[in-house]
């Protein structure tokens, strides 16, 4: 649950989504799951021409398991609230 | 998920792309299309096949999408029929297979 607790301090933020078919996708992030799908609007794909179909999307949805990479914005990550609640978790707590 | 009367594009993992309207849909993702139709897009020309009533296993979903109706259809591409789409991508496939043929004989290039 932690990664879903993590990605959830980061809704509202602009991720780029990289799908496991090679599609890039950045948007805002909407929402996020405990499967880690992932709602976001205002998207725009990165090499549009290549993928003419997305043209016309605005928002979408992401299921978790086709996710390969979400690259975060820069300075996104509290570093040391991570590992204190990797610890905690590691410990069963 | 992405719920509307409104049609939702939707991507399949082996590259398909049915439009149709969200009827519903479960915990894995395995969704209820109405009025489906795929989408074919092949260079600067795209066709749509009706396909009616569609549930989808949701394994196979990678993207749910909301259509922005005034991008809709895609701008830039023209609408042709079923038949002439089904050759274009009939010509597309043999040039993907061509070119897989020529680089796999200068594949002895690399090597060297």
């Amino acid at each position: 649950m932690l990664f879903y607790s993590y990605f959830k301090t980061l809704v509202g933020k602009e991720v780029t989504v990289e799908l496991k078919n090679d599609l890039a996708i950045t948007g805002t992030l909407h929402s996020v799951d405990q499967y880690l799908n992932i709602k976001l609007n205002n998207i725009r794909v990165v090499n549009e021409q290549k993928y003419p179909h997305m043209l016309s999307v605005r928002a979408c949805f992401v299921r978790g398991s086709v996710v390969r990479y979400v690259q975060l914005p820069p300075g996104s990550v509290d570093v040391e609230l991570l590992h204190d609640a990797t610890r905690r978790e590691a410990r069963g707590g | 998920m992405v719920c509307s009367s409104t049609a939702a594009p939707l991507q399949l993992r082996d590259g398909r792309k049915i439009i149709g309207t969200l009827c519903s849909f479960d915990q894995f993702a395995n969704l209820v299309l109405s009025g489906a139709k795929e989408r074919i897009i092949v260079g600067q020309q795209y066709s749509e096949i009706p396909l009616g009533l569609h549930v989808v296993r949701g394994e196979n979903v990678v993207l749910l999408g909301q259509l922005d109706a005034a991008r809709e259809p895609p701008p830039g591409l023209e609408l042709v029929t079923e038949a002439a789409i089904k050759q274009a991508q009939r010509a597309e496939r043999e040039a993907e297979k061509m070119k897989g043929l020529i680089l796999a004989r200068f594949d002895f290039l690399s090597d060297i």
